[in-house]
């Protein structure tokens, strides 16, 4: 039932009382919100304590959205601002890792990625395991890009930079994820050609 | 930026979208009659279908009722625009503008300018001839802490009527 309305009627829904709509922009976000927190804490318990931070710090602050952006770019802000207190707080090293570490942390980063050889061999298991190698920018602004549907202008806006820095950052993150497949899946790649 | 970069750059903004009609003219044409560009074409064309074929993780199968049990707990929070009044911060603002214009002309009006000409400091005016005694003790120091005052009240009562009215709308 809540799954036709849009964004903005469920928020509706929401500021005036009918607090079980927020569980349809839960369903609608909860794997691209999983998936930005992913990116950050490379840990899926981490992940999932994350989000669900960021759902309910977006739901006492809803009464601030106004409809100015889409729901997903504001509701990415918070994801982009929760997920660096977290990482302040936890101390981790968020900068690219040297390469020598980058199998280390990949292998250890998704347990079911590595339970189906299958799996590991496919395109999108290939795609996902380069991604969580680059760092977090980096990888933040494709998913946001490729999964979350914004805009450079709204990525911009997300992150607090301008739309050409966006770009550059963009593109830059394109560059690194071919080389990392280029490095680390040759082979893959030979075997799906 | 080598060459390489800026094909590559190119192309990339040809891909998404965002080249110019004369760029992206350029650009078709260059893909038409240049193995090389053609080449690194194929190549960045790759990359974006892995990347727009790429799968979003998800989280546990419980994870929307978590956040409803958790929410359920919890109110929205008044909208900020709501409880911060833009008077409040103009007043503010004006407070401490005044304070600092107060003491700038205060500051001038102690200065004997006459007594810089024979000077022979770095600065044009003779510091020691300011009377720092007479600071607040004189008519103009003493105007100017009455504003002070007055817009403090004016504050404190614009403070005060707001949450008589919040007081009255939650009754």
């Amino acid at each position: 039932m809540l799954t036709g309305l849009n964004d903005n009627e469920l928020i509706s829904k929401v500021l005036s009382g009918d607090q079980q709509a927020y569980a349809g922009l839960v369903n609608r976000y909860q794997n691209y919100v999983f998936t930005l927190a992913l990116r950050f804490t490379k840990n899926r318990e981490d992940a999932e304590e994350v989000s669900q931070d960021i759902f309910i710090k977006a739901y006492r602050a809803l009464a601030d959205f106004r409809g100015q952006s889409k729901f997903s770019t504001w509701l990415y802000t918070i994801v982009n601002t929760t997920c660096i207190t977290f990482l302040r707080k936890k101390r981790l090293e968020v900068h690219s890792l040297d390469n020598e570490k980058v199998f280390e942390v990949a292998d250890s980063l998704d347990s079911g990625m590595r339970a189906n050889q299958i799996e590991q061999k496919s395109r999108l298991a290939m795609v996902n395991k380069a991604i969580s190698m680059l760092n977090t920018d980096d990888a933040g602004v494709l998913t946001l890009f490729y999964k979350g549907e914004q805009t450079l202008e709204e990525i911009a806006k997300i992150l607090g930079i301008e739309a050409n820095t966006a770009k550059v950052r963009l593109h830059r993150a394109r560059t690194r994820l071919k080389e990392k497949m280029e490095t680390y899946f040759a082979e893959e790649i030979k075997d799906l050609h | 930026m080598n060459k390489q970069q800026t094909t590559e750059d190119r192309l990339w903004e040809y891909i998404d979208g965002v080249s110019s009609a004369d760029e992206k003219t350029v650009i078709e044409q260059l893909l038409s009659t240049n193995a090389e560009w053609k080449a690194k074409y194929h190549e960045l064309m790759e990359v974006q279908q892995m990347l727009q074929s790429s799968e979003l993780e998800a989280p546990s199968m419980r994870f929307t009722k978590n956040v409803m049990e958790e929410i359920a707990k919890l109110q929205i929070a008044p909208a900020t625009r709501n409880y911060i009044n833009k008077n409040i911060i103009r007043g503010i603002g004006a407070f401490f503008i005044t304070i600092m214009v107060g003491f700038i002309v205060y500051g001038f009006g102690q200065i004997d300018w006459a007594a810089s000409s024979d000077s022979n400091t770095v600065l044009p005016v003779d510091l020691t001839k300011v009377d720092f005694s007479k600071m607040f003790n004189n008519t103009w120091v003493n105007a100017f802490m009455m504003i002070n005052v007055v817009l403090g009240l004016f504050l404190l009562d614009r403070y005060l009527a707001n949450k008589r009215k919040k007081y009255r709308e939650e009754i």
